[in-house]
């Protein structure tokens, strides 16, 4: 019958239409689950390698002694010193990226005329692409010199200057993480502030900046990952020895650091100081997990929605 | 106009958005505590040339005006090159085509013109704020959540909570830009009462692209076309005999 031959020919079309949006949606389905599944094995690694550690180290110790020398004949596993080194290098890199960054940001958004706009932005992005390990020297050969001629007590390596440099490095995204959030506010929002006779900076600070909030703690908390993580700055500039202390005009070792210095050497698989690499990795995963966990509460009870 | 107040006379009032003139030699006297309505087909430039008044054009470039517009008593020339836009919107509120509250509470919503201004005093932003939303119909609806996101109110009450918003700031001019179009037809008859009882207090001038809501609110209607002014009189001698064709045409509905 005619009317079947057309079926026929029909559901062999939406067959083949079946077919083909079934592999679409697979492949994009497991480039998906690409993202997923690496998070999955790094932190299972991170946990496995943990657990002999925990085995041969009390937690207690672990969290609460004073020293860290994993390779030493007196081995202490106490990652406060590391600890420490990583919070005093991030404090002082948010220090100089959350306000520069967000200046930048609220200039870019409201105040800067066009083309003044086109030839800052390429530049922020240049400075975001700059290698971190010439970061790293540039602190050292560059701002801790300068920065001795201010402090003449400040020793060769130092977190402030390594603080300082890592928080120039975040400028560029949190800037520019904050500008498309504040950039995202509508337009007739603005306008209904600039009616009521507000300047620009009383729209920017009282309007823009509540309603683009979630969107800047956004741009907060990737900076903060990225200074809690930072390597190699730290580890050119800080110093490697392991110092607990909150003063940044001291030299100390970040976890980071300590990770990229051991994993150098040649320790035994299986040793005890090869496993303090993989806890020294699980603390950091911790840490970049509590902000972003804590930003994401304060993002969300802050917002102002529009 | 012979018994009125004028409150503004536009003169010769030229609009260029960069090379493009929107607007085309605009001659018209605002009368005081009165009711004027712009209306005329989408692109006739009336919302361009209700948002000269309050210099909204100078938040974006390239923008240029011409002629004068002198806003009494003090016969300033808020059009004038040399006028702080910023202090033009001090004395010239407006409301918008959407509802568009701050993202904030109903209370800082009002007080937010107020606050702009330097007032700080908590006493004095809640007289204002009480007697904004009252003056704007809206405080029975709104006094027991003062501290609640606007977002929360309807779409009626968001717009009457941008009319308390602009009172709140004690304009000399109230701007209306199709206030109702995202309306429905309750809450833009809410509108239209409030309008009425607005203009014993405040000069207004509102776009709308609603003839029967010109021919409601309005005391002087303009009737504007392709940037141009083409007839302005009183509201019921536009709508019933007009002195030009197309201003009949348009407001039969042959067009537009």
């Amino acid at each position: 019958m005619p009317s079947n031959k057309a079926n026929n020919k029909y559901s062999g079309r939406s067959r083949l239409r079946r077919v083909r949006e079934f592999i679409i949606e697979s492949v994009l389905f497991l480039a998906a689950l690409s993202s997923v599944a690496t998070t999955f094995a790094i932190v299972s690694i991170l946990v496995i390698e943990s657990i002999p550690f925990f085995r041969h180290v009390p937690l207690l110790d672990f969290l609460t002694d004073a020293q860290w020398t994993p390779l030493f004949d007196d081995a202490h596993y106490g990652i406060m010193p590391l600890m420490a080194g990583t919070l005093v290098t991030t404090a002082v890199a948010l220090l100089v990226a959350i306000p520069l960054g967000t200046i930048i940001a609220i200039y870019l958004c409201e105040f800067a005329p066009h083309r003044v706009r086109e030839i800052i932005k390429p530049f922020l992005e240049l400075l975001g692409a700059v290698p971190t390990v010439v970061f790293g020297y540039f602190a050292l050969i560059f701002v801790t010199p300068v920065l001795q001629k201010l402090i003449p007590a400040l020793p060769g390596f130092n977190m402030l200057s390594a603080g300082l440099v890592m928080g120039i490095m975040i400028v560029p995204y949190i800037a520019s993480v904050s500008e498309d959030a504040m950039h995202a506010v509508p337009k007739h929002i603005l306008e209904g502030s600039y009616a009521m006779g507000a300047t620009r900076f009383q729209t920017a600070v009282r309007v823009i900046i509540p309603s683009a909030f979630s969107g800047i703690a956004a741009a907060y908390i990737l900076g903060i990952s990225r200074a809690v993580g930072e390597t190699m700055i730290v580890a050119i500039a800080a110093g490697q020895q392991p110092n607990l202390t909150l003063n940044p005009m001291e030299p100390a070792a970040t976890i980071s650091a300590y990770i990229v210095q051991v994993s150098l050497g040649d320790l035994p698989h299986g040793s005890i100081g090869y496993q303090t690499i993989f806890v020294a990795g699980l603390s950091l995963m911790l840490i970049t997990l509590i902000f972003n966990i804590v930003g994401y509460f304060l993002a969300k009870r802050f917002r102002e929605v529009y | 106009m012979v018994d009125e107040k004028i409150k503004a006379e536009v003169r010769n009032l030229n609009f260029y958005y960069g090379s493009v003139k929107a607007l085309k030699d605009i001659n018209l006297n605002i009368a005081e505590k009165k009711v004027t309505a712009l209306i005329g087909p989408s692109g006739c430039g009336k919302t361009t040339y209700l948002r000269c008044f309050n210099r909204m054009h100078d938040l974006y470039p390239n923008n240029r005006y011409e002629g004068e517009i002198i806003l009494h008593p003090d016969a300033l020339n808020i059009a004038g090159p040399d006028i702080d836009p910023i202090e033009v919107r001090m004395r010239i509120s407006m409301v918008f085509q959407r509802p568009n509250p701050f993202p904030k509470t109903i209370y800082e919503n009002v007080a937010y013109g107020p606050r702009v201004r330097g007032i700080r005093r908590r006493s004095e932003l809640d007289e204002r704020v009480e007697k904004s939303l009252r003056g704007a119909a809206i405080w029975e609806e709104a006094k027991d959540r003062l501290h609640d996101l606007a977002f929360n109110l309807s779409g009626g009450q968001q717009q009457r909570l941008c009319i308390a918003r602009a009172l709140a700031t004690d304009p000399e001019i109230l701007l209306f830009d199709e206030p109702t179009s995202a309306l429905d037809p309750i809450a833009t008859a809410k509108i239209e009462e409030l309008i009425l009882e607005l203009k014993k207090e405040v000069t207004i001038l509102i776009v709308t692209h609603n003839m029967q809501q010109a021919a409601r609110v309005s005391d002087y209607t303009a009737f504007m076309y392709i940037g141009e002014l083409i007839e302005f009189d009183k509201t019921e001698k536009v709508f019933t005999v007009p002195s030009h064709k197309l201003t009949e045409d348009y407001i039969t509905g042959r067009f537009g």
